[in-house]
């Protein structure tokens, strides 16, 4: 009889099946199960490791502490060490992988002049969203500081941070949307924007302009985007900051007549010193690696286009893997001078203390 | 939190600060007998840079960090023709409001419902699964002795700011050889790899917070690790676990660029960012389908973010700042 056979064909079916219900889930019913099937199977391993380490007398030490670390270190060096470098010595190669090209990759990244602008933009971005959201941030936490709506004020700066940066992208570009002058019934000429930037500007007696289209001033109506994101984060730790400024020296120098602006330049700002570090180099790191405004606004397009946005394009669009990883190691290289600063600053204020 | 956590330097457990201010030292010492909090305030705020500019600039910026998603809010409830012809500011002096735009993406070819579960089985897992391995991570770091921890804890704090972009090709050869490419499973994995840094470091200092005594006296008592960890640790660590919980929720809710990448965009697994993202992509005059679509994506994330703001900012003031 082929009965071990049958048995082969049998399970195979079953696995096959078992394996299209894991991978192919497309109803709302089947994907939640699936959800709740992951969860659990995940549950059930760690449960089991955990459960194994408790109970089992004379468990060496090094298991137990394998039992707690080992996961994580598996998914970091699979996930993130070991890609890494996959992709800095892909950066090496030609497009499709097949030969071997030296530094050519970096040189067309810095030398061509599409790229160059890509590096241009790139700079302004990772200069102004910085500056500027700490600079909205800063002022505003001043100014609502223990006033009676402070908590409110607050919150409203605040929500733009939990919502996407594709979201916030359709909310501003149809702020920035624009009409051309199209005429009416009657043959007049209407000039009705529905973006209010442009209604604005009309109002005022100006012109609509393509805010998005016209190289190369739209690159700051999309940095814009960013810093109206990133000033809550900036308001919030500046402002906690501000509350931790110790109350004999705002009470000293008030006794020595300082107020207003004077009291912010000469106490304020240098008393937060250690926290402005951080959220310029916070938020300047962020900035390198968004690509999602650039994406959704222009799609990289009228000369807009940010380093990580021209990874994506690159590697996923041109199908130009070789020049794609050259992006991401540039990218990965800009990151590492800001942490080292970073550290260090922190270093610095913790020896002060 | 819609962008990459940040790579915190620094930690201490912050309780002042927080974004209610109430708690905040009054400037004004109580003399004789103890001042009312208006009184306080009104003290406080005399000394502040109080004048007509200086709340003219205040309600300056608060209306431009309003009034663009305020705009959109209000489109969302115009009819279509409406949104093409007119200013939405016009529609207060003209007012005619219409669910239609709601019931046209979520059921319609937009079909924004179908997303929504999508995002939210991306979701889920890729919270739960991160945090949970982080933990037993952390307190490995945190109370066990072992030879090389502290290089090994400074090796993965480092792993921070590696961008994921770098990751990402490899990866995704390495999704297709296994034939899950597109699939729940490699996003999962992608999104709980990717937040093990922070959140090993995060928990690992919240955890070190916790007297010695308690967990020498679990010790004593002949606990294991594992009873340590999850009856003595556990239960303290509710709020710092809550804090990294919501951050992780926003940036997987919000995420674009790991779901383009490992969701294939298709309709069974990409959420909604991705459709969005698509949807805006499109030339044409749509706007009265992308701000109601706009305002699917982003009332779970709000309604979380508002409900659990105490807990977020802890954990961004324990992330990224001392003092």
């Amino acid at each position: 009889m082929d009965f071990f056979s049958n048995i082969g064909a049998w399970l195979e079916y079953l696995t096959r099946g078992l394996r299209s219900w894991l991978t192919d889930a497309s109803d709302p019913g089947h994907k939640l199960a699936l959800m709740v099937v992951a969860v659990l199977m995940f549950v059930v391993v760690m449960g089991v490791i955990l459960l194994a380490v408790d109970r089992i007398k004379r468990m060496p030490a090094w298991a137990v502490t394998a039992a707690f670390l080992a996961p994580t270190l598996l998914f970091l060096t699979f996930g993130l060490l070991y890609p890494g470098v996959r992709t800095m010595y892909a950066s090496f190669f030609n497009r499709n992988g097949s030969e071997f090209v030296g530094l050519d990759n970096y040189v067309t990244a810095f030398t061509q002049t599409e790229f160059q602008i890509v590096l241009r933009n790139t700079a302004l971005w990772v200069i102004l969203v910085p500056l500027l959201s700490t600079l909205f941030g800063l002022v505003y936490a001043v100014l609502v500081d223990r006033t009676r709506f402070e908590r409110f004020a607050k919150t409203l700066m605040f929500l733009p941070m939990s919502i996407s940066l594709v979201g916030a992208s359709v909310i501003w570009r149809f702020m920035y949307e624009y009409r051309a002058l199209l005429p009416d019934a009657e043959g007049n000429p209407t000039n009705e924007q529905t973006g209010l930037l442009n209604q604005i500007l009309v109002w005022f007696g100006g012109e609509p302009q393509q805010f998005l289209l016209n190289a190369p001033i739209n690159n700051f109506f999309l940095i814009a985007v960013m810093v109206w994101i990133q000033s809550g984060f900036a308001m919030t730790i500046l402002s906690a900051a501000i509350k931790a400024i110790p109350d004999d020296i705002v009470e000293a120098a008030r006794l020595d007549g300082l107020t207003g602006v004077k009291m912010f330049r000469y106490i304020t700002v240098p008393s937060i010193r250690p926290a402005l570090v951080v959220v310029l180099t916070t938020i300047a790191m962020a900035t390198l690696k968004v690509f999602d405004i650039v994406r959704t606004m222009t799609g990289g397009n009228f000369n807009t286009s940010v380093v990580a946005n021209e990874f994506y394009t690159q590697s996923f669009r041109a199908g130009n893997a070789g020049l794609g990883a050259a992006l991401a190691t540039v990218l990965f290289i800009l990151v590492i001078p800001l942490v080292v600063y970073n550290v260090r600053q922190m270093r610095l204020a913790e020896e002060i203390r | 939190m819609t962008t990459t956590p940040p790579p915190p330097q620094a930690f201490q457990k912050s309780e002042e600060g927080e974004i209610d201010g109430g708690k905040a030292p009054g400037l004004a010492r109580p003399k004789e007998r103890k001042l009312t909090r208006a009184e306080q305030r009104a003290i406080a705020v005399k000394g502040k840079i109080s004048s007509p500019w200086a709340s003219g600039i205040a309600l300056a910026i608060a209306l431009l960090w309003t009034v663009p998603t305020f705009g959109l809010l209000v489109t969302s409830f115009r009819p279509a023709s409406d949104v093409r012809q007119t200013g939405w500011w016009t529609a207060f002096g003209n007012p005619n409001f219409t669910l239609e735009n709601y019931s046209e993406v979520l059921f319609g070819g937009a079909s924004f419902s179908n997303y929504i579960i999508n995002s939210l089985v991306v979701t889920i897992p890729a919270v739960l699964i991160p945090i949970s391995l982080a933990l037993l991570a952390a307190y490995a770091f945190a109370w066990i002795d072992f030879r090389g921890r502290d290089v090994l804890f400074v090796a993965v704090f480092a792993l921070q700011i590696v961008p994921i972009q770098i990751t990402l090709i490899p990866l995704l050869t390495q999704y297709v050889d296994w034939g899950l490419a597109g699939s729940y499973w490699v996003v999962w994995l992608s999104h709980t790899i990717f937040a093990l840094p922070l959140a090993v470091f995060l928990l690992h200092n919240f955890m070190k917070d916790i007297p010695p005594s308690l967990i020498e006296a679990a010790r004593v008592d002949g606990a294991g690790h594992v009873k340590i960890f999850f009856q003595v640790l556990l239960p303290l660590l509710v709020p710092a676990i809550a804090a990294f919980a919501i951050f992780q929720f926003l940036w997987v809710w919000n995420d674009l660029l790991v779901a383009l990448v490992f969701s294939g965009g298709t309709a069974d697994v990409a959420p909604l960012t991705v459709r969005l993202g698509e949807l805006a992509g499109n030339r044409g005059e749509t706007w009265h389908l992308l701000s109601s679509g706009a305002f699917v994506t982003i009332i779970v994330p709000l309604v979380v973010f508002l409900a659990l703001q105490r807990y977020f900012v802890r954990g961004l003031l324990a992330g990224s700042v001392k003092g």
